[in-house]
């Protein structure tokens, strides 16, 4: 459904956490490690009210860029990418869209997040959370991790584009 | 860079420091980003080594992308450990600065949290006004109010701290004993009586919220548990201050209904006193003007409370009269019960303190806490040893004390945890257990004596 490279696709469908730079109030790149999870040429993260701050910044310019890079969160997988794009928020109910939305492809990366939404009344304000959807426009891969050579740079054809 | 008491791991924004510097250096995964002239940031992990002479770290710069000097640049270095489901030792540090050089990075500000620094429990909490101004600003782009919800069954739990009505159950129904050993018991007066209690003290939960939200004591607690700091439902906006007013109202109508019925068939003028006494301190605790718990007189007004108000009270209901065995033994449940809040205004000290809520744990050193609850449980013990030597408690009543070593354990996890709020929470649970071990032995003692009264 989506055109970023098949590895890219592979990184977002197992990194268990990447990293969202938005841009903040005076310019300022501000990055934020978030789970990633990919859908149909989409990719989404979650917020919760609770760090809304990086919410606040995208509704102000949701220009993005994703960086899926640490081996560690991506379960040894070398590769490397950095995907550009435009985020919309969805967030008319916070309490309620993100678990129609997007909790079956949290469950599936961190199971564990069931154990937590078991014990929801603890945590209430943990739980109302805005979807952040990313239309990727621009990708930078770089095989094996080696940023020492000059990235793999893939665009959304005109039709993708947000 | 400048020095700074503020930690890196704390969530917190400050002037980045050579600490700072120093543990970005250790995480093993670091990205550097920057807003790119087409308005997108980029972002792109890289290796660095620290310069501590200088004051700088030295990027190792990715290929085919230049690293802007013009412009502010981040690094962050972030961690996980994956562990099955899941992930924890989560910790992050973003530096922002100048690139000189292509290469060279002087940072200016930090921020970071770091879970081992700061609980997720308390970096959560500290964020709540966060997630106010969030859904305020939500709800005036909606054109329609977004509040945070709870299902009804947990948010009535929640907002009543429903589960601590096994205070009441303990003297309520040790009243209710005592009666029955004089062989005086009606059961569905019984019934009533426990109701009653029971409306009572969720009205009295509910003030409390009321008014710790409104002083201002609920909101500078960043360490609440399940045991402590209140059901915070007005803080985390789940129910308006109005809507707790009208709830605790309708808890008190209920009470005093209740109550009213009881004093009603009973025809105890002792009775409408004890219950009027009891509504008063109950409004007392936290309303002003005496604010009881603001002044250290919450454990006092607990003890008057949970101990002779209601096992006295539920006493006269079944009997019509006042007599000194259920006096003395509504000091135990009375003494233990006070305990359970000292011991939980142990997390919330440092917010209570803020606050003006001048509580025991705030006025005194945890040497001297440690000492008075030990003092208080062994009281409440002596009670039962002095109570059965004088002849007004029954003999079986001394099975209680197999619950003092509980007690010793409690004293110990004071000593371990004191400071820390979320390890304490096990000690807080242990304490809570006391009473209920304590009361239900002494309902076996009751049942004891009962039958052996039948028996002989």
């Amino acid at each position: 459904m989506g055109w970023l490279p098949a590895p890219v696709e592979q990184l977002l469908d197992v990194a268990l956490v990447g990293e969202l730079t938005v841009v903040g109030r005076e310019g300022r790149p501000i990055t934020h490690p978030l789970i990633p999870l990919y859908h149909e040429g989409r990719i989404y993260l979650h917020s919760s009210t609770l760090f809304s701050k990086k919410l606040e910044h995208i509704k102000r310019e949701p220009r993005v860029a994703l960086a899926i890079s640490d081996p560690v969160a991506t379960k040894g997988n070398p590769d490397r990418a950095t995907i550009q794009g435009t985020a919309r928020l969805i967030e008319e109910d916070p309490h309620a869209d993100w678990e129609r939305l997007i909790l079956d492809l949290w469950r599936r990366k961190e199971p564990s997040i069931d154990d937590f939404l078991k014990v929801r009344v603890a945590l209430p304000l943990f739980f109302e959370r805005s979807v952040i959807e990313i239309t990727p426009e621009r990708c930078l891969f770089w095989a094996e991790g080696r940023t020492d050579r000059p990235p793999v740079e893939t665009r959304a054809p005109a039709s993708e584009a947000a | 860079m400048t020095a700074t008491a503020t930690r890196s791991g704390t969530g917190s924004a400050h002037a980045a420091t050579a600490d700072d510097l120093q543990r970005l250096a250790a995480y093993p995964h670091v990205v550097v980003s920057w807003v790119a002239d087409d308005g997108f940031p980029v972002s792109v992990a890289t290796t660095l080594e620290t310069d501590a002479d200088a004051g700088t770290v030295v990027l190792i710069a990715p290929a085919g992308l230049a690293i802007p000097a013009d412009r502010e640049v981040g690094l962050i270095g972030s961690h996980i450990h994956p562990v099955p489901g899941g992930y924890d030792e989560r910790r992050y540090l973003q530096l922002w600065g100048r690139v000189e050089g292509g290469r060279r990075f002087t940072a200016s500000r930090a921020w970071g949290w770091d879970e081992a620094e700061m609980p997720f429990f308390e970096y959560s909490e500290r964020s709540v006004p966060q997630s106010r101004r969030y859904l305020k600003q939500l709800s005036a782009e909606k054109g329609r109010t977004i509040r945070p919800r709870l299902s009804p069954f947990w948010l009535a739990l929640r907002t009543t701290r429903l589960p601590f009505l096994s205070a009441t159950a303990v003297p309520v129904l040790l009243g209710i004993a005592v009666a029955a050993s004089h062989g005086a018991f009606t059961w569905w007066t019984a019934l009533l009586t426990v109701i009653g209690a029971s409306f009572a003290h969720l009205a009295i939960n509910v003030t409390n919220d009321i008014f710790d939200t409104l002083s201002g004591a609920d909101d500078a607690n960043p360490n609440p548990t399940q045991f402590s700091g209140g059901s915070r439902v007005a803080v985390y906006d789940l129910v308006s201050i109005r809507g707790l007013v009208l709830l605790a109202a309708g808890l008190y109508s209920a009470a005093a209904a209740v109550g009213l019925v009881l004093v009603a068939v009973t025809g105890s003028i002792t009775l409408l006193w004890i219950g009027v006494a009891g509504m008063a301190l109950g409004l007392a605790y936290t309303a002003p003007p005496l604010k009881l718990v603001y002044r250290g007189l919450g454990e006092l007004a607990v003890a008057l409370g949970f101990g002779p108000i209601m096992l006295l009270g539920a006493y006269v209901v079944q009997t019509g009269s006042v007599v000194w065995e259920p006096v003395v033994l509504s000091l135990v449940p009375g003494i233990l019960i006070s305990l359970i809040l000292f011991v939980n205004e142990i997390p919330d000290r440092r917010g209570d303190a803020q606050a003006g809520k001048r509580t025991l744990p705030v006025r005194f050193s945890p040497d001297v806490v440690r000492t008075m609850y030990l003092v208080g449980a062994i009281a409440a013990f002596g009670v039962i040893v002095a109570g059965v030597a004088g002849g007004l408690l029954p003999w079986p009543t001394l099975i209680a004390l197999a619950a003092v070593p509980l007690v010793l354990r409690v004293h110990q996890g004071l000593k371990v945890h004191y400071d820390s709020p979320y390890t304490l929470m096990a000690v807080m649970g242990a304490n809570v257990n006391i009473n209920l071990v304590v009361g239900g032995l002494l309902l076996v003692a009751y049942v004891v004596t009962i039958v052996g009264m039948q028996l002989t």
